[in-house]
């Protein structure tokens, strides 16, 4: 389902960094459909660089990305919506709309596929109630906790029944029980068939699930298990 | 399409709604840009009516040897007439000059009595010539040169007058200047504020369109609630703006009547209606889209 090809990706030296940076060299991996991936390594790997590189956010330098027979790095710039309707992400920093209640942040995800009115009015309290806010439908980002909003996001990641689910470091910001919260519930979606790929820093969460671990280190593949232990 | 549209709609609208602050400061300052230009429009009409008026009070006078003919003075004023320049000329008798003189000085003994004792008429018939403009009194003074006219004409005041047209002249010629170059600038500045004004508010919003481009909004999808958020503001500011100067013009009306001696504002607001209509919608709502347009390119070109 997802292909990585000798994939480089590095980033020029700007008035900042005097030289340039390499975040990946020569990846290459393949992700099958439905499958619950976990990429790990330190901060500074190369984990958000590769989750920006699947969406489209970023072009590799060498090497070629797929998503199906699609070739990310070859999607003209007005198409990659299209792309990114077929994922869901979930960020460190929840990016939510902060002017947008949680109905309305959830919906937009399902507004932006030209959803009707009927399927939103009913999806939305849905898909809150398997991540267990059904009563903060009309609160605003700014009234709830991280844990809640982070589930939020999931939701919205979740509400357009996406092929892929990408979480790039969910629980960074959240505390142990939150964290399994959110953690139970990537397990939940890959339960329903939902590829899952889930970048973390966090050992315990590595060790628990007994998931495939791909394990990034200065930019490069230090390992690739099937039912992966931390390594790093 | 329709849905999109409606939701696009709906988004705008909850956005004005949500930003009161950054949406009030939007409309205050479009209402100043709208205001500055219709202010520089009724300016420019006001302007333009004094000049206008006073262009009217200039006239220049031919006068005719004593021996001259009427019907001669006559055919001159036919010629005259035919000049595109000419705007208009009237005939004054001796007779008709003498009265006037008398009619004038009617109060005064000595001048009277100066008269009586000339015992002829003194005065001499002649054409009182107005130009279209200022500037045309210079051709029509060649055209009274001309030498066929040598002997029936005895003077023709230009050249008394010459420096007081010519310096009325180049004051029009620089208020026009000066008037377009400060017109240029101080639209330059309005529109510069709005622009900016629109562009920090959807800075101000940069973070949340790259997290609608990462949920897969596609590009109009983004771009249509900020277009509308603008031209709510727009409208709102224009039809404050209207209100204002209706309100302004009606009861400033009187005041300008008296000071410009015949220029009445309301009726010259109403006159323009239309186009003060179209300065301002297009001052308010167009800008507005245009400067969002240009604003939120920045951002979805990233």
């Amino acid at each position: 389902m997802i292909k990585f090809q000798g994939v480089s990706k590095i980033y020029p030296a700007n008035h900042l960094e005097k030289n340039q940076t390499v975040a990946l060299k020569d990846i290459s991996f393949e992700i099958k459909d439905k499958e619950f991936v976990l990429v790990a390594g330190k901060s500074g790997a190369g984990k958000t660089t590769l989750i920006k590189l699947l969406i489209g956010e970023e072009r590799p330098t060498k090497g070629r990305v797929f998503f199906d027979n699609l070739e990310v790095n070859k999607i003209k710039k007005g198409d990659l919506p299209k792309l990114r309707r077929r994922v869901g992400v979930v960020f460190q920093d929840y990016k939510l709309l902060p002017k947008k209640t949680v109905f309305e942040n959830i919906a937009y995800a399902l507004e932006v596929i030209g959803a009707p009115e009927e399927q939103i009015k009913t999806e939305v309290p849905k898909v809150l109630k398997i991540v267990g806010l059904e009563h903060c439908l009309q609160h605003f980002p700014s009234e709830l906790s991280g844990g809640e909003k982070q589930r939020v996001s999931i939701a919205r990641a979740l509400i357009h029944r996406p092929e892929v689910i990408i979480a790039d470091e969910p629980t960074g910001n959240l505390d142990p029980y939150h964290t399994w919260d959110i953690i139970k519930l990537l397990v939940k979606i890959n339960k329903l068939d939902t590829t899952v790929i889930l970048a973390t820093h966090d050992q315990e969460i590595i060790n628990s699930l007994e998931k495939r671990v791909i394990s990034l280190e200065s930019g490069r593949i230090i390992s690739d298990k099937e039912k992966g232990k931390f390594v790093i | 399409m329709f849905i999109s549209l409606k939701r696009i709609i709906r988004a705008g609208w909850l956005s004005f709604r949500r930003n009161q602050g950054l949406s009030g400061v939007t409309i205050f300052v479009m209402v100043l840009t709208i205001s500055l230009v219709t202010s520089i429009f009724l300016f420019r009409g006001m302007s333009s009516f004094l000049m206008d008026s006073l262009e009217k009070k200039f006239d220049i006078s031919v006068y005719f040897k004593e021996d001259s003919i009427e019907t001669e003075i006559l055919k001159t004023k036919d010629l005259l007439l035919e000049l595109p320049e000419v705007k208009s000329v009237a005939y004054v008798s001796q007779d008709q000059a003498l009265e006037i003189f008398k009619e004038k000085h009617k109060d005064n003994e000595t001048i009277n009595r100066a008269l009586e004792e000339a015992g002829d008429n003194p005065f001499l018939a002649s054409l009182n010539i107005r130009a279209g403009s200022v500037s045309n009194y210079e051709t029509i003074n060649r055209f009274l040169q001309n030498a066929r006219f040598e002997s029936l004409i005895d003077k023709v005041d230009y050249y008394q007058r010459k420096p007081v047209i010519e310096s009325f002249y180049s004051l029009i010629n620089n208020l026009q200047r000066t008037g377009l170059v400060l017109t240029l600038i101080l639209a330059f500045i309005a529109f510069s504020l709005t622009f900016v004004t629109i562009r920090l508010a959807i800075y101000s919003a940069s973070e949340e369109i790259g997290i609608m481009r990462l949920v897969g909004a596609d590009n109009w999808f983004i771009r249509g609630p900020f277009l509308i958020q603008g031209i709510i503001c727009g409208v709102l500011a224009f039809l404050i703006s209207l209100v204002l100067f209706l309100a302004l013009s009606y009861s400033l009306s009187p005041k300008v009547l008296y000071l410009t001696s015949g220029f009445n504002l309301f009726q010259y607001f109403l006159g323009n209606f239309f186009i003060i209509f179209g300065l301002q919608i297009l001052s308010g709502a167009g800008l507005s889209i245009f400067s969002s347009l240009i604003a939120i390119r920045r951002y979805l070109d990233k």
